[in-house]
């Protein structure tokens, strides 16, 4: 029995080709970029050393610490606006639904499969203000609300807002289901007797549904999290980062400068440090994950 | 007491109802648009089509080359699919079932992958291509997507596996199977279901994919469907508002058909790899 499940040969055979293109791919790529990192240049015109100054450099500049802010308060609003809808989305699934809850929840979840390029597409006709009205501005324009009819996506300011509110329309459904399978683990008994004791709506959530869900919640925050903070395809797809940079997350901050510029030295040195932020989210969820185990 | 909970009953209702009109209205927009004549655009745009007008269809696959982009994201999309699959499915059964030294460093090192952001690697591997002829050539987007699969396909297998019964596989080699026999006619079958819902989470991830589709390919016969499609809207899209809701349309129907079949399992997969994440 042992002789079979240690046999060295089929081990090999079964984790070689995952582990070799996982090397090739990934591993040995991101130990490359951070090596590049150190580096001032590109291929073709060659490459010189010049230790941390792309480090140092990073933090003077203006544009870096642009994105690096709008990634920041991109991943805030996202992450609030996802996993509270979701939340409360979750909280009425539980609470007011009964007949075609699945279809609904089936519904409500379904935006988080389509390609982020499709809806950008589709958000971008949304949006639009030429040659045609887009839906938005056409059903402002015939509710005879025609002073909010704009270019929605050619200022920075409501650019951005269209954004977050196309990836909060992507994934509310998402975390709804996420949550609600958290919450209908939640003994009926105990939601019983909170109502016996008064409590409904706002107090029911607040004393008793959220505390119980806890460490579902957290790990969907963070998950949240992790996932805006690396926004790259929803931005390409929509404003390429513009108005000028005023939608250039740090991802597509990395792009740019790596390939629009040829920058491979410094466009490293924006992937390490995204890297490094995405390493600190993880170290949460380690961390709330192992809590979730005790 | 009644009142108050007959009240919030009915707020919760007409939210979920403003929820589902939100997030389905825009989708069914979208493909009621796909089957407008030129002319109905000057109208508001939430006017129904007059017509089936397939010619936006037939624009978008011809004229627009959605026809050449979307043959491509399927000779991508299913030997990455298939690969990674069963790649993943392997090193999870060696790392989850057999006994070894190493199996949780192993494990460690493939888990590690789920939070490396794509973009640190493209430069290197933008070189590497470079200088392995892989650039503009669809076999390097499948190694890539293999290779980016593998960390969640490998951690999802491994929680299925741990569900397995060990006694199962100790009665099968006393029967005399061999441990490969085990694997795939064992083991496999045994979370045929869950195998499923990582093949479509797999499969949403690798056909949406953008960005080393944009990174790795620039030969306009060569592009994705989510390349083309950003290039086919920049093009004549602005003029041509028709094929440009048939070829997003285009985009979406795959994920639209799959969704419609297994949603049950597509919501399985997707949220356990966050839970667990």
């Amino acid at each position: 029995m042992q002789r079979v499940l240690r046999d060295k040969r089929a081990i090999l055979l079964f984790i070689l080709p995952s582990l070799v293109i996982y090397f090739a791919a990934v591993l040995v790529p991101t130990v490359w970029s951070i090596g590049y990192s150190f580096f001032e240049g590109s291929p073709v015109r060659g490459f010189t050393f010049i230790g941390l100054n792309n480090y140092l450099d990073i933090f003077s500049d203006r544009q870096f610490l642009n994105s690096f802010w709008l990634s920041i308060k991109y991943a805030v609003f996202v992450t609030t606006g996802q996993v509270f809808l979701g939340l409360v989305l979750a909280i009425f699934y539980v609470l007011v639904l009964k007949r075609f809850s699945v279809l609904i929840r089936t519904l409500i979840f379904f935006p988080i499969v389509l390609p982020a390029v499709a809806v950008a597409q589709l958000f971008s006709k949304l949006f639009e203000i030429t040659p045609q009205l887009g839906l938005v501005n056409s059903i402002l324009s015939s509710l005879n609300l025609d002073m909010w009819v704009q270019a929605w996506l050619g200022s920075g300011d409501s650019a951005f807002w269209v954004i977050v509110i196309m990836d909060i329309w992507r994934s509310m459904g998402f975390y709804a289901v996420l949550l609600y399978a958290g919450l209908i683990d939640i003994p009926e008994d105990l939601l019983e007797a909170a109502r016996l004791d008064g409590a409904n709506g706002i107090k029911l959530s607040r004393f008793v549904i959220i505390p119980m869900i806890r460490p579902i919640l957290i790990s969907a925050i963070i998950f949240s999290l992790n996932g805006t903070l690396k926004v790259f395809e929803s931005v390409v797809a929509l404003t390429n980062g513009g108005p000028g940079t005023s939608t250039s997350m740090l991802t597509v901050y990395m792009y740019h400068s790596a390939f629009a510029y040829n920058e491979y030295g410094y466009g490293s040195t924006v992937a390490v440090f995204l890297l490094i932020l995405c390493l600190i989210v993880t170290l949460f969820i380690y961390k709330f994950s192992r809590k979730d185990v005790d | 007491m009644f009142l108050q909970r007959a009240f919030s009953s009915v707020i919760g209702k007409v939210f979920i109802f403003i929820f589902l009109l939100i997030t389905v209205y825009p989708i069914v927009w979208l493909i009621l648009s796909s089957f407008k004549d030129p002319s109905e655009f000057s109208k508001p745009m939430y006017a129904l089509p007059e017509g089936l007008h397939i010619q936006n269809y037939i624009d978008a696959w011809t004229v627009g080359n959605m026809g050449t982009y979307f043959t491509n994201s399927v000779l991508v999309t299913f030997p990455a699919l298939f690969c990674v699959l069963i790649f993943g499915a392997a090193a999870a059964f060696a790392i989850e079932k057999m006994k070894w030294k190493l199996n949780n460093a192993v494990l460690l090192l493939f888990l590690a992958g789920i939070m490396i952001p794509m973009q640190i690697v493209l430069l290197p591997l933008f070189t590497i291509y470079h200088n392995t002829g892989l650039l503009n050539n669809l076999l390097g987007l499948v190694i890539v997507y293999i290779a980016f699969g593998l960390p969640l396909t490998i951690f999802l297998f491994t929680g299925y596996y741990k569900t397995l019964p060990n006694e199962l596989i100790e009665a099968a080699i006393i029967d005399g199977a061999s441990i490969y026999q085990i694997f795939y006619k064992i083991s496999i079958p045994m979370i045929l279901n869950a195998f499923v819902s990582v093949a479509l989470v797999q499969f949403f991830f690798i056909w949406n994919d953008l960005i080393f589709a944009m990174t790795f390919i620039s030969d306009s016969d060569l592009r994705t469907i989510q390349t083309g499609l950003i290039n086919f809207t920049g093009q004549y899209g602005q003029r041509e508002w028709g094929p440009t809701f048939a070829s997003i349309s285009l985009a979406i129907i795959p994920t639209l058909i799959l969704y419609l079949v297994l949603n049950k399992l597509v919501m399985k997969g997707m949220t356990s790899g966050a839970v667990k994440g």
